[in-house]
């Protein structure tokens, strides 16, 4: 039987949905429950990544360090990983992490600058660390050079490289031939980390299942930036019934799915912001920042969407948001 | 004719090259040798068939040109190291633009003049020349408890030696606005965007004051320090002016390359070679003064 490996980055997308602001206390709970979920890994850090924490991206309630010492206690199974995206963190948060009990590291780019994490990655692999790596926004560059860059990455000593989509824009046949085209092309392992903004999350889990990913990632309650990840308890029924293996116990998941119900965010409910975001193609972190500007200059939040789309902006742009909405607010 | 100082370039590589067109239009600098270590480089070819004295020979025959007052470094980080202790010995002034960073970290609209006297300066890093200046003219009116610079620019004009060593420029960045711009902690983040054509370099800078200060006098001050760029950086603009919200100053500046021989869209290389001919004239200056 076929068998996937699940990354939960509840405690590291899903801060977004939370602005950041997750307690310790509620980190611990979070990842006890998803220890006993059997999922592979949890991925604690800031939603933009270790040393996130900022004014562009909002401040953490805690630093890096003081989740990943709390969460690193109290899993038993599941491996504990981080994300770093080089630009925003370095190469000390990374040695800090290894000290914190980290066992996977996952650095970020976006999808043609894979170069800028040779250093991260290659650090990974000394400190002993098992190395996953995003390309993010995948969308966003030919089919060619996306492989060019990840054969970078598996050149620094990658273990294995994501396909994501960081804007929910793909569609399941462009996952699929994504997915496909990284087999073909690698020696090391693929996976897929998507986005529901255009209800596509669980569609392209299947896709990527069937093309031979051998890592997805989801998040309990579909939490995380825009519409969120594929949901960690509708990922473990689905792949159940579609036949693979992934470690997860329904009952288990859908225990951990219940402790996020009175933690989702009221914005939620706000359909138009993330079905934008897919729509236009725009990185999925830039939704509570959309709307946020949205209130402060007085424009529409999906005006500000459609031309963050137009000017092709990549992840970690958050300023531009701020840019856009201050040029319409004069406009008008 | 006003006298002119004698410097030289080391690192003939597009930095390198840029700079030499910069130098050549200076009033104040003379471009008397260009330094390299490959004899067939396009960088040294271009310099010699312009008229300026060559030598593949890496800084020796420098060295022994009394003349040189003044040495830019465009090579990298190691190769300064070596170079630094021996400019020093025959009576040369560095200017650095390598990450090496053994001298003062200098911006020339905020710090230019208590480092006039030295013999090895830095330019801390592009990043750092655009922003910095910004979070010295808001803690001119309040002090900032932290500033913050987002420095975004092309994937193009991106070499190998930012690319490779991403985390240099981050550190070296939040060091000089904490040093240079006065915050009393600084972060810097810098992002690549692959989008054609290139954009421009463009940088926000958010600074969190100690306490809410005077609106009118933060616009003022940042107003007053753009056109001081301006002098010696004619891409820099003001893009969103101060944006004040209770303690958060945010404030957006772009930078358009003068495209001497990089392209216009490379602001962020435009804005280390404009800055490293700005300290040079200064320094020129001085020297002639004495």
């Amino acid at each position: 039987m076929k068998a996937v490996k699940i990354i939960d980055s509840t405690l590291r997308d899903g801060m977004h949905s939370v602005s950041h602001q997750f307690t310790i206390e509620q980190m611990e709970k979070i990842a006890t429950a998803l220890d006993e979920a059997g999922v592979y890994a949890v991925e604690v850090s800031h939603g933009d990544g270790l040393g996130g924490s900022s004014i562009q991206y909002g401040f953490s309630l805690h630093s890096d360090e003081e989740y990943l010492n709390a969460v690193s206690k109290v899993l038993r199974r599941a491996k504990l990983a981080i994300l770093l995206l080089p630009g925003i963190g370095t190469q000390k948060d990374l040695a800090i992490a290894k000290a914190a009990g980290v066992s996977v590291a996952r650095v970020a780019t976006h999808v043609t600058e894979a170069d800028i994490a040779q250093q991260h990655i290659e650090l990974s692999k000394d400190l002993g660390m098992e190395s996953i790596n995003f390309l993010m926004m995948a969308h966003m560059a030919p089919l060619d050079v996306m492989l060019q860059n990840a054969r970078l990455m598996e050149s620094y000593g990658a273990d294995a490289v994501y396909v994501v989509d960081s804007a929910g824009f793909m569609l399941p046949d462009e996952v699929a031939d994504r997915i496909k085209a990284m087999k073909e092309s690698l020696g090391c392992k693929v996976g897929f980390h998507g986005h529901n903004n255009l209800g596509l999350a669980i569609a392209n889990v299947l896709a990527a299942v069937d093309n031979g990913a051998d890592f997805i990632d989801s998040s309990l309650c579909s939490m995380g930036a825009g519409g969120g990840n594929a949901s960690t308890e509708v990922v473990a029924a689905v792949l159940d019934r579609y036949g693979v293996t992934s470690g997860l116990n329904l009952f288990k998941s859908i225990d951990a799915a219940e402790l996020i119900i009175p933690l989702k965010p009221k914005t939620d409910e706000d359909v138009s912001s993330k079905l934008l975001l897919g729509y236009a193609g725009v990185y999925s972190s830039f939704m509570l920042h959309a709307e946020r500007a949205s209130k402060r200059f007085n424009v529409d939040a999906r005006d500000i969407l459609v031309e963050l789309g137009r000017r092709k902006v990549v992840g970690g742009q958050e300023d531009m948001i701020i840019d856009v909405a201050y040029a319409m607010s004069r406009n008008h | 004719m006003e006298k002119k100082l004698k410097v030289a370039i080391v690192g003939p590589g597009n930095i390198g090259s840029d700079l030499m067109y910069k130098v050549l239009r200076s009033e104040k600098l003379e471009m008397a040798m260009m330094v390299g270590i490959i004899a067939e480089s396009e960088g040294l070819q271009r310099a010699a068939g312009m008229g300026i004295p060559t030598t593949a020979e890496g800084i020796g025959p420098l060295l022994e040109n009394s003349e040189v007052k003044l040495v830019f470094d465009a090579t990298g980080a190691k190769p300064h190291t070596a170079h630094a202790p021996l400019l020093r010995e025959a009576g040369k002034i560095a200017v650095d633009l390598t990450p090496a960073a053994l001298g003062p970290y200098v911006v020339p609209a905020v710090n230019m003049d208590i480092n006039l006297d030295k013999d090895n300066v830095n330019l801390v890093t592009c990043g750092g020349q655009a922003t910095i200046p910004i979070v010295a003219a808001v803690s001119r009116v309040q002090g900032v408890a932290y500033g913050e610079i987002i420095a975004t620019i092309s994937s193009k004009s991106a070499g190998p030696g930012t690319r490779q060593n991403i985390d240099e420029f981050t550190e070296t960045t939040a060091k000089g606005v904490e040093m240079v711009g006065g915050a009393k902690k600084g972060k810097a983040i810098i992002i690549l965007n692959p989008a054609e054509p290139p954009i421009m370099m463009r940088d926000t800078i958010y600074c969190m004051l100690e306490e809410e200060g005077d609106p009118d006098a933060i616009v003022a001050s940042v107003e007053k320090m753009v056109s001081v760029v301006q002098t010696y950086v004619p891409g820099y603009k003001l893009k969103v002016p101060p944006i004040i919200d209770g303690k958060l100053v945010t404030v957006m500046v772009e930078v358009e390359g003068a495209g001497d021989f990089l392209p216009t869209y490379a602001g962020n290389l435009d804005i280390m070679t404009s800055a490293a001919v700005g300290v040079a004239e200064r320094i020129a200056e001085y020297i002639f003064h004495q």
